[in-house]
């Protein structure tokens, strides 16, 4: 199975332990991961409002270049996946913008939405099948409490994610059991980490945070895993007694592949 | 601009009509920022429903929101405030001198391991 692979710039720098691990696995697994070639930012951020298109072309980019290859894109960044799902799912149904863009990319031929995006954790889940990676497991996490934090981008809104339940989400709890660990469901697995406003606001951030890993740690998780290096660089930074990792590192060390 | 053609400015860019509002105030009671706020999300509704955009645009309310959609995806109506406060700091972004956040504000918020995914996540929210 071959796969078109958007990282983000985030995954290229200081998450490039995700990056590394995500691929390592996805071969070990029997999943080739070609990265886009030449891509661009994937914007960063969803903008919620409908007249913002200049802000959306470059998610379009790779969209496209992932239809001219006839691949299914995979992206691990919870971000990055967020804006190349949501941009193509309003190339499906906004007639306006869909217009707009393809009148400004003059592509060769138009583009309407028609590449299938997916997060690296519905690979894992749709594609491989949890069957399979458990068979792969060499090394189990011999029923470690794990929490998965999952954090907005992710799940939110659950009708354009589609990637899970919004309210009570399973998928990682169910990599982790294929894993051998034991998932720790807790209340504020799908709350805010502080986000963005860890630039601006800091201690504000912080105290979000703080909230998850008291959270997490009241229910007995021993660390957390994420799937977003800026959850991962709030919850790291904020002193809750639970340290964070990337889903990937868990899933590598389970296959052995580390 | 004036305040009505502002209000219908951020009806017509985020398509919601605040008027579906039935003020359960779900969005305020799942809001993560809700401490962090002078004006909550139901109220940013009846805000705009009323065309009091000004205090609005004015106010540090709309530049604390998370942009984390739970009130997005909680809200039984479609109402969805978080496209709405997005909306109204689309509204002073886009004014001459409007940026929250600067370029050049950026160096001394730097540390070691702040993600570069942070960096243009709050550009973009912040600053046109």
């Amino acid at each position: 199975m071959i796969y078109s692979y958007y990282p983000g710039c985030t995954l290229k720098t200081k998450a490039k332990e995700l990056d590394i691990a995500a691929r390592r696995c996805a071969e070990s697994l029997g999943v080739t991961l070609e990265e886009l070639p030449q891509w661009q930012c994937c914007g960063g951020v969803y903008p919620q409002v409908k007249d913002e298109i200049a802000t959306r072309l470059s998610a379009v980019r790779a969209l496209v270049a992932a239809r001219d290859k006839g691949q299914t894109l995979v992206t691990v960044c919870s971000a990055c996946h967020h804006v190349l799902k949501r941009t193509n799912e309003d190339l499906k149904t906004d007639g306006n913008f869909r217009d707009k863009v393809n009148r400004y990319l003059e592509l060769e031929q138009p583009y309407g939405g028609e590449t299938r995006v997916i997060h690296y954790l519905e690979l894992l889940r749709d594609d491989i099948g949890f069957d399979k990676i458990k068979a792969a497991v060499q090394n189990p996490l011999n029923g470690e409490a794990v929490g998965a934090y999952y954090g907005c981008m992710l799940l939110r809104p659950g009708k354009q994610m589609g990637l899970d339940d919004p309210e009570n989400p399973e998928v990682m709890e169910k990599l982790l059991e294929a894993l051998g660990a034991k998932p720790v469901v807790y209340a504020m697995r799908n709350e805010c980490c502080g986000g963005y406003q860890t630039v601006t606001n800091p201690a504000f951030a912080q105290k979000k945070a703080e909230a998850v890993l008291h959270s997490a740690s009241a229910r007995g998780a021993d660390c957390l895993i994420t799937a977003c290096p800026l959850c991962q660089y709030n919850l790291q930074k904020t002193d809750g007694g639970v340290p964070t990792y990337y889903f990937t590192k868990l899933l590598a060390k389970a296959l052995g592949v580390e | 601009m004036e305040q009505k053609k502002m209000s219908e400015k951020i009806r017509e860019i985020t398509g919601i009509n605040p008027r579906k509002c039935m003020k359960c105030g779900k969005c305020s009671a799942t809001c993560p920022a809700y401490e962090e706020m002078e004006y909550h999300p139901h109220q940013f509704v009846a805000m705009i429903e009323r065309d009091a955009i000004e205090e609005l645009m004015e106010s540090k309310a709309i530049w604390n929101c998370l942009s984390c959609m739970a009130c997005v995806e909680r809200c039984p109506r479609g109402v969805e405030p978080g496209k709405l406060v997005e909306a109204a700091r689309q509204l002073v972004t886009r004014q001459q001198g409007g940026n929250y956040l600067l370029p050049d504000d950026i160096p001394a918020r730097l540390d070691g391991d702040l993600p570069q995914q942070a960096l243009v996540s709050a550009l973009r929210k912040f600053t046109r």
